[in-house]
């Protein structure tokens, strides 16, 4: 085992085609728009509790879906309505369950945190920091028990990356050989805590060698870089090969809650960010560079994902509460 | 100075053993450490070391036997010159090392739990004039297991030392045999991690069994217990859910002091998506465990150490189980209604044995389930009996007596004759001295102290 650092740069992706780059373009403008329209409902009272948007973080999901097959299962956090949308689960679904509401994914009985979907393979959706580990584990062992190339993503944050639950399923991974995806998104803060005030590892996914873990650390901004990173991850674990890291390096522009004043970094560096490395600006930029698209083309593309989100905010507001009766059902099946 | 060799306890709850093998002879000169015998206990085969050097004088228990009582002589030894024709065992009980005390307090609690002599069921759980076969809980558990493993390839088992070793209390013997390391799987030292793994494996559409060496782990796992499993498909609007069985011994053992001896009945039972067992005898084990096995919730298994090792009857059928929520009434009686679950059933029994002679006749149910709790019969015992005691070895306050006293009060107040009294462990984290646990826990004395203080004896 010799991992090994994936330096990425977008520039030289000259071997991805057009409608590679439109498709990465459009699912990253979803996650972001429809993470606005969230922000805004949270702020007029339709969404309730805990909302924690994912504007920033796009080009993870986005990548790693990319290298992905029917039957391939992805589990993660409470910051996860990119997951949903990224692998294909219905916006209206999604912001009905935000809304809480009977169309919502969990018939509103779940919220933000906790939503599912069987047909997405889809395992959720959990409040509990570190938790989808050990779980997005025994979903890989289930494939693996079934006798199937199924490969789990199990996402989680530099926050839980300091969970020792983590590092048992580390050890478990890795000594039955369970063909899951570790994906650290290291979106450098834990709620408020940056990585540097958390730990004194140089990185989160070197960690793994102590288990015998491959792993990589990516560019999270750079949506080709991290589906290149996933097709070789992918490529590992469908092979039988165990576990493989993948360090995300990206970066939340929302506090971490809508109720997250964010005063522990500073407005300077969310604005570099955004200007400097903000990963759908980078597409964009592709596109049109290469030639491949207009800018009557994404105006295009810019109105018919607002139209998506706009409907799904209908949908959100118009769909029912749920009926009382909800309450009792469901606890046992 | 001739030494006697006595029968060793080599578990906490042994209470006597087979003298299987053993390795010296009479004449033999032995040195400190030396391997002189092999014993078998309830759940392995350990080796007896000498501690003293001398010469094997006289072999008082011949190997092969079985049944021989912890602290009883087995051997002389003598020191050399010395004549060791005319040797006999003195009385075992005063020689009494540091090890009498062990024996004692093992000895009290499993004796309780001995099934009383003829139980009344009301209604059997299997046809009259069944086969019947004397099994002991752990067996029994074993072979629910192995039954559902045989009929479903999904269901697989996991946790410490289930596989190789065969069970830390041997309820997994020989299953690593018939179903291979991809279905007795042994884990690591990691209660969170693979409560999580199996959890999740459930998700995937596999049906796991989880073995916790005892619930006292579980706790590094409750996370998953309760957050992952017990509340997976009301969040998920019913998609998923965890259809699965978390297992093992629960309760106080014997002399293991506080972190060890612990009832998590009450604190599973409180949680909505988790169903929540605890039975007493075999046939209870084995009924209950293959429902279990078969239940599409998270099951919380609660067994006892200490009743591992008892016989009971259990039914010789192709498919024998209990459904949950159904209470047994272990013992029919018009005065009084006292309420157990899982070894406290054994107390009350003998209770019972004890009032009988006094002229009160007890009921005594045995809840089996406590999520879904069968109140019904309760309820029905108690508008008959219009008294009311219950017996557990949990701690007092949230028990479940309290539960059940709260559910008469609110549907049977008015035929109660006497305020229901709750028989608990005392409140307090289980002391190691071996008086002041016998202390600790529930004696047949108080509960039937508290039938005569409700029947106003």
């Amino acid at each position: 085992m010799a991992p090994k650092k994936t330096t990425a740069n977008t520039a030289s992706k000259a071997n991805v085609s057009k409608d590679e780059l439109l498709t990465y373009y459009k699912d990253m403008l979803l996650i972001r728009r429809f993470e606005e329209k969230a922000g805004q409902l949270y702020g007029m009272g339709l969404i309730g509790g805990f909302c924690h948007l994912y504007i920033g973080q796009e080009a993870v999901v986005v990548g790693l879906e990319a290298a992905t097959k029917e039957g391939d299962k992805r589990i993660t956090s409470y910051r996860d309505h990119g997951h949903m949308l990224a692998c294909g689960m219905d916006p209206n679904g999604v912001m009905a369950e935000l809304t809480g509401r009977e169309g919502g994914y969990s018939k509103g009985k779940g919220g933000s945190m906790h939503m599912f979907s069987k047909e997405k393979h889809f395992y959720g959706g959990h409040g509990i920091v570190g938790a989808q580990v050990p779980l997005g584990a025994g979903l890989a062992f289930s494939d693996k028990y079934k006798g199937n190339d199924n490969v789990t993503f199990a996402y989680f944050g530099d926050g839980a990356a300091n969970q020792g639950q983590v590092y048992e399923t580390y050890n478990m991974a890795q000594l039955w050989d369970l063909p899951v995806i570790f994906v650290i998104e290291n979106n450098q803060y834990a709620m408020g805590t940056s990585v540097q005030r958390s730990t004194k590892s140089p990185s989160l996914w070197e960690r793994g060698a102590a288990y015998g873990i491959a792993g990589e650390e990516v560019d999270g901004m750079d949506v080709l870089a991290v589906k290149e990173a996933s097709e070789k991850a992918v490529a590992h674990c469908r092979a039988g090969k165990g576990p493989y890291i993948l360090e995300v390096k990206t970066y939340r522009y929302r506090g971490h809650s809508m109720s997250d004043p964010a005063k522990y970094r500073s407005r300077e560096e969310v604005q570099k960010m955004r200007e400097e490395r903000d990963p759908i600006e980078a597409i964009r930029s592709l596109l049109l560079t290469g030639n491949h698209a207009t800018e009557d083309d994404l105006k295009a593309i810019d109105k018919e994902i607002k139209t998506v989100v706009n409907a799904s905010a209908e949908f959100a507001k118009e769909s029912p509460e749920p009926a009382l009766e909800e309450l009792w059902t469901d606890i046992y099946a | 100075m001739a030494i006697e060799l006595l029968m060793p306890a080599l578990s906490p709850t042994m209470e006597e053993g087979t003298l299987a093998k053993w390795l010296v002879k009479e004449g033999d000169t032995i040195s400190s450490g030396d391997i002189i015998a092999e014993i078998e206990t309830d759940k392995a085969t350990m080796e007896f070391e000498a501690v003293d050097e001398g010469i094997m004088g006289k072999i008082l228990v011949a190997e092969g036997t079985e049944g021989v009582k912890v602290n009883e002589a087995i051997a002389i030894m003598v020191e050399e010159g010395e004549d060791a024709s005319n040797l006999s065992a003195s009385a075992p009980a005063a020689t009494a090392p540091a090890e009498a005390a062990p024996v004692e307090a093992a000895a009290a609690p499993a004796a309780a739990a001995a099934p009383a002599s003829a139980p009344t069921p009301v209604e059997p759980d299997y046809p009259e004039g069944t086969e019947l076969k004397s099994t002991t809980v752990r067996e029994a558990l074993r072979d629910a297991m192995s039954e559902e493993m045989r009929k479903d390839d999904t269901v697989f088992l996991m946790g410490e030392e289930v596989a190789e070793y065969q069970g830390a209390y041997k309820i997994s013997q020989g299953m690593l045999d018939e179903f291979g390391a991809k279905r007795v799987i042994d884990t690591p030292i990691t209660e969170h991690g693979f409560a999580g793994i199996a959890t999740g494996a459930s998700f995937g559409g596999l049906r796991p069994i989880v073995e916790f060496m005892t619930f006292n782990f579980a706790m590094q796992a409750i996370d998953h217990l309760i957050n992952s499993a017990a509340k997976t498909l009301y969040m998920s609007g019913g998609q998923m859910g965890a259809p699965m069985v978390f297992r093992g011994a629960n309760g106080a053992a014997a002399r293991v002091g506080a972190q060890h001896s612990q009832c998590y009945a009450a604190w599973y039972m409180q949680v909505p998506g988790l169903k929540v067992v605890m039975p007493y005898s075999a046939a209870d084990a084995k009924g209950l465990m293959k429902t279990a096995i078969r239940d599409d919730n998270p099951v919380i298994f609660l067994e006892n150490e200490i009743m591992y090792g008892k016989s009971f009857d259990v039914p010789v059928m192709d498919d024998f189980t209990i459904p949950f929520g159904k209470a047994k009434i272990e013992r029919a009686g018009d005065d009084v209604t006292i309420v157990s679950f899982g070894i406290g059933v054994g107390y009350a029994l003998e209770a019972a044995e004890k009032l009988a002679e006094e002229g009160i006749a007890a009921e005594v149910i045995n809840l089996r389930t406590l999520r879904p709790m069968d109140t019904e019969t309760v309820l029905a015992s108690v508008r008959k009996t219009n008294r009311c005691v219950t017996v557990e070895e949990g701690w007092p306050q949230g028990s479940v007596g309290g539960y059940v006293s709260n559910v008469i009060m609110q549907e049977a107040f008015d035929y109660l004759d006497a305020p229901v009294i709750n028989c608990t462990g005392k409140d307090v984290p289980m002391p190691y001295a071996a008086n002041l646990e016998k202390h600790a826990l529930i004696t047949i004395d108080e509960i039937v102290d508290a039938v005569k203080s409700v029947t106003y004896r």
